[in-house]
């Protein structure tokens, strides 16, 4: 067991940081290569403030129409990339780890929040799993890899709670955490998490054009 | 998972569509697919496909899935899944049966309109999408009939309606003649170098709506707007290629417009009440030829109006009295910013203004945008019964007391027509124009 | 341009009052001024539905129902387009061809003014006119025309095959052909656009469309080998058959001869070549970047590029100069071998070179009113209206034709008058 608990923290953890990295990396030289080699018009047309003015727009939470238009969708949605991207960060276990291994640190949340914010995470994937179930609009346009990308998504925070609580074997609980960790780091820039990487460039683009171009809002 | 069976009447038989797809291949197919992707496309279809998460959130942008009670088949993603996901899972390999029901949804269940691209978080381009799509669709020989002879007349004539040479001039010279009893010095200015504004229009203009030009030429007459007409090629700023997917007509008519109006040494170019050719001077032919903005500027006629009104060179004798309702053209509105300026016009013109919800940018399209009123009759009833959210619409104006429907677009206004005629809704539409030529001072007839 | 020998270039000025001549007529259209200047002319309204063209103050002795498109030759005959009893057609100085028809348009002249030509229709077929003669052959319908630069020929985008509206099947199979002096080609296209004749008169080329997809060029109705998924309209090398058209490829224009690439590289954009009137340099308007655009001298765009639009491209007379006027935001400036000027104008017109080709000059507009720039320098004539810049046969002087205060003035003046 102590064999792999060493290689998915030592070997694994970086392959997966370097994929993480690597591949965003490369995810967005690709486009703006693309952009260069084949719709160099787009780049005459990008504008900082109206970039900014869509994407401050889309996150923040009913500032939109659809937004609006999607009351709890919007709640949740908004809660649970909140917390997906911020438990991981200020989870003073991590901290630690960060800490041992390069002499970083920051300050943590507590475990109690960071603990209901695991909570949000997950029960907000089963809304989504639900409302990709239940919403006949959703649901025509899911394929299989929406499933596994939930998946990916929820397995580390699932992983991680269940480890928190040492429900279960807490060794294996806790190397599945690792390795879900892994796999989601690693995943993000070759599946349609991507969107972490590149919504907010299509999001600019889209906002330049209406702002720049079409003078009407896009939100 | 099983998927719910599409809400619709018996499929339209497009002779265009059908002899285009009865002699293809899968082969021919998946090569004229990839060709397309792979040389036309770049960043924006790998990024909108890498980036969408199939949520479904643009699905309530979209009259057609709203009017057919949510059925996904019409919701903007779900159009995209039954064509370009499609393609691009199989690697172009795709059968005929599937690029007949791809060239039905891209160009008659999707009207270009854009509001998606306002619904989406990703602010991912749908519209974009269904023309890749629509281009693919040009390329193996299979775009509607209709539309596709319009395409054909643009080719040929450099206008919408295969109106000839010698047909145009001949025309405003006949309403110069009828203009003329009205005001008897009044003129249509033919390819007079140095105007300040060269006024184009779109073709079904000169062919069946000649009062349109009529009118605007009393109110330049009016307004004392040193004005020309070309008496050539150029003066036709419509163009269904764009929507056909020939980029290289688009392109074409676009030079032409632009170069002639440059041949007459204009300071700009006003435009009749037309919202697609809007889009194509303003926002696509002239990207494709290599402007970045149109090279002489482009002046829709509700911007025109708004000045003339403004600054006074035309003043209202008397405000029209029967309750008017605003309809908002997606491509002079969602895609030019026009929207105030529309209601300060109409505010101008008319005693009341009911407003219909949602308006402005976020209108319901007319149905009819986006090439597919001209994809003609076989398609007339997939648009009347693929808006009827905007029959709900314009009731509920109704009720609130308009009598009168304003839209400056020529497709909206006869997707409006089909509309309020077929839902029975009862409402009298017009033209800025028709409105202004009767109330405006003019001299008096001697 | 260059004005004739046997004009009057004394220094001096001759005026119209144009503006008297309102009280004659029900009412007057925009003045066109001769070549020479010593004429000004308009249509002008005599009665109810009766015009004629007013010269100098003295009309026509014929009146018309209808007259348009009132224009001077080259040479300095003065050409309008008619109708009588329903028939049109050409008028020269006041008399009309004798040949009627049911409608002409589109006139086209050449460089010595000594031909000019019309399209028109009788009973809804179509041919060219030239110097009121019309083709035998008539056609179902015609779009584009040419008149070629000696004068003697023209020629004219036909329809062949009759498709009606709808047929998009039949249309395809290609229904025009080009028709050089009413002779179709055998070939035919699903479309022909921008013609062009050949210098001796003998060879038309086209641009055509052979399905929906693939462009090229024909001439003398065979098409280029090579298909491009563009084109623009051709041009023939002077003194020569061969032709030179802008070709798109791979999403990049460049420009071809015979079919065969002939710039090493491409652009965004590229449209309007001309050559050099002796043949031996080529330009063209081209976009180097998108939304950038400049002039390329045979393949090498000058190094600065302009926001909007150029357009107007001038060969000197020897070909070792060339202007061209430029737009970026609402102003347009002249650019002469790279080299933008200082002043910047509301709207400019072609550039003109001296004899000599020393000096340029250009008819310009700021705010409504017309003035003329010589190298850079602007005149103090601030006129209501204005026509081109000619200068003497020696180079020295310029005939400068204008309207000041409702008056059409005359004005010849040394080109020293617009220098330091």
């Amino acid at each position: 067991m102590h064999d792999v608990y060493s290689f998915v923290t030592g070997p694994l953890a970086w392959a997966a940081f370097l994929l993480f990295i690597g591949g965003s990396l490369f995810k967005l030289g690709w486009m703006l290569h693309l952009v260069a080699k084949k719709e160099r018009f787009i780049f005459t047309y990008m504008s900082w403030r109206y970039s900014f003015r869509s994407i401050l727009h889309w996150i923040m939470p009913f500032a939109t129409t659809n937004w609006k238009l999607h009351p709890v969708l919007t709640i949740v949605t908004f809660a649970f990339h909140l917390c997906l991207l911020a438990t991981p960060l200020f989870l003073l276990s991590h901290i630690i780890l960060w800490d041992e291994a390069w002499n970083i640190r920051w300050w943590a949340f507590p475990d109690a929040l960071a603990d209901v914010m695991t909570v949000v995470v997950i029960l907000s994937c089963l809304f989504f799993l639900i409302r990709r179930v239940q919403q006949p609009e959703v649901r025509f346009v899911t394929s299989t890899s929406d499933f596994i990308i939930l998946a990916i998504v929820a397995m580390p925070f699932i992983t991680g709670f269940i480890a928190y609580h040492q429900w279960f074997n807490y060794k294996v609980s806790f190397i599945l955490h690792i390795l879900s960790g892994e796999v989601m780091l690693a995943a993000i820039p070759f599946t349609r998490l991507s969107h972490m990487i590149l919504s907010p460039f299509t999001r600019a683009y889209m906002g330049s054009e209406f702002g720049g171009v079409r003078h009407a809002k896009d939100w | 998972m099983s998927e719910p069976v599409k809400q619709e009447g018996a499929q339209a038989l497009d002779e265009g569509i059908e002899a285009g797809i009865s002699g293809l291949t899968t082969e021919q197919i998946a090569s004229v697919i990839n060709e397309v992707i792979d040389n036309e496309t770049g960043a924006r279809l790998k990024t909108y496909v890498d980036t969408c998460v199939h949520c479904g959130l643009c699905s309530e942008a979209c009259h057609f899935y709203l009017s057919h009670e949510k059925d996904p088949h019409y919701s903007p993603v779900g159009k995209v899944k039954q064509t370009l996901w499609e393609m691009l899972r199989k690697k172009g390999r795709v059968g005929p049966a599937f690029i007949k029901n791809a060239a039905i949804i891209a160009h008659t269940e999707c009207n270009l309109c854009k509001r998606c691209a306002q619904y989406c978080p990703f602010g991912i381009d749908i519209a974009y999408l269904m023309l890749v799509v629509r281009r693919i669709i040009h390329k193996l020989g299979v775009t509607p009939l209709y539309i596709q002879d319009t395409a054909h007349s643009h080719s040929v004539t450099m206008n919408q309606m295969w109106v000839k040479g010698d047909e145009w001039p001949d025309t405003l010279q006949w309403q110069e003649e009828e203009a003329q009893t009205e005001i008897p010095t009044l003129r249509i200015p033919l390819d007079k170098e140095g105007a300040d504004i060269m006024y184009s229009v779109i073709a079904p203009e000169p062919k069946f709506q000649a009062q349109l030009i009529y009118q605007m030429a009393v109110i330049m007459d009016v307004a004392g707007v040193n004005w020309t007409m070309p008496a050539t090629l150029g003066w036709d700023n419509s163009d269904m290629a764009m929507y056909t997917g020939d980029n290289e007509i688009m392109g074409r008519l676009k030079r032409t417009h632009y170069e002639t109006a440059q041949r007459l040494r204009v300071k700009r170019i006003v435009m009749g009440e037309c919202g697609h050719a809007f889009r194509s001077v303003y926002d696509m032919g002239n990207r494709w030829l290599g402007w970045k903005m149109p090279p002489i500027p482009m002046v829709h006629a509700i911007d025109f109006y708004h000045e003339l009104l403004s600054q006074g060179r035309i003043k209202i004798k008397q405000k029209y009295p029967e309750p008017v309702t605003l309809h908002d053209p997606c491509n002079v509105v969602r895609g030019g910013g026009l929207g105030e300026k529309l209601r300060e016009v109409a505010h101008a013109m008319c005693e009341t203004v009911v407003e219909m919800h949602p308006n402005r940018e976020h209108n319901y399209c007319c149905s009819a945008g986006g090439g597919v009123i001209n994809c003609g009759p076989p398609f007339k009833m997939t648009r009347v019964n693929g808006n009827r959210v905007k029959a709900e619409q314009l009731f509920a104006a109704k009720t609130r007391g308009a009598k009168t429907l304003i839209t400056p677009c020529h497709n909206c206004h006869s997707g409006l027509h089909d509309i309020v005629e077929h839902f029975g809704i009862g409402l009298e539409i017009k033209f800025i124009s028709d409105i202004l030529y009767e109330i405006i001072e003019k001299p008096e007839a001697t | 341009m260059k004005g004739g020998r046997e004009w009057d270039w004394e220094i001096s000025e001759k005026r119209v009052a144009i503006n008297e001549w309102g009280t004659s007529f029900g009412w007057v259209e925009e003045p066109y001024a001769s070549p020479d200047g010593e004429t000004v002319a308009a249509i002008v309204n005599v009665a109810e539905m009766e015009f004629s063209v007013c010269v100098n103050g003295k009309a026509w002795d014929v009146t018309f129902d209808k007259v348009w498109h009132l224009r001077y030759l080259p040479d300095g005959r003065l050409t309008a387009l008619v109708s009588e009893m329903g028939e049109w057609t050409a008028a020269i100085d006041g008399i009309a061809w004798d040949s009627k028809f049911g409608y002409v348009w589109n006139p086209l002249v050449s460089e010595d003014g000594q031909a000019f030509a019309v399209a028109a229709q009788q009973d809804m077929q179509y041919c060219m006119v030239l110097n009121g003669e019309p083709w035998n052959e008539t056609f179902a319908n015609m779009t584009y025309f040419a008149l070629s630069p000696c004068g003697t020929k023209t020629a004219a985008a036909v329809q062949v095959e009759n498709a009606a509206s709808g047929e998009i099947h039949k249309f395809k199979k290609g229904t025009f052909t080009a028709a050089l002096e009413g002779k179709a080609w055998e070939s035919t296209y699903v479309n022909v656009w921008g013609l062009a004749i050949s210098p001796d008169g003998e060879s038309l080329a086209a641009e055509v469309r052979q399905d929906l997809y693939d462009y090229t060029i024909a001439v003398d109705g065979k098409a280029w080998d090579t298909t491009f998924s563009c084109v623009w309209e051709p041009i023939f090398r002077p003194g020569t058959r061969t032709v030179v058209a802008p070709v798109r490829t791979k999403g990049q224009w460049t420009l071809a001869e015979n079919g065969n690439t002939l710039w090493d590289r491409s652009f965004v954009q590229l449209w309007q070549p001309i050559f050099s009137p002796d043949g031996n340099h080529l330009a063209a308007i081209v976009a180097p970047a998108f939304g950038r655009w400049t002039v390329a001298l045979d393949g090498v765009p000058w190094a600065k590029t302009f926001g909007d639009m150029v357009t107007d491209v001038v060969f000197s007379s020897d070909g070792k100069r060339l202007a061209a006027l430029a737009k970026e935001g609402r102003f347009w400036k002249v650019v002469v071998d790279g080299k933008v000027w200082s002043h910047k104008f509301d709207m400019a017109w072609p550039p003109v070179f001296s004899p000599d080709n020393e000096t340029v000059a250009a008819k310009v507009e700021t705010e409504g009113t017309y003035a003329f720039v010589v190298n850079d320098r602007l005149g103090p004539h601030a006129c209501e209206a204005a026509w081109d810049p000619v200068f003497s046969p020696d180079g020295n002087r310029l005939l400068l034709r204008s309207i000041e205060d409702g008056v059409y003035c005359r004005r010849v003046v040394p080109v020293s008058d617009f220098m330091p």
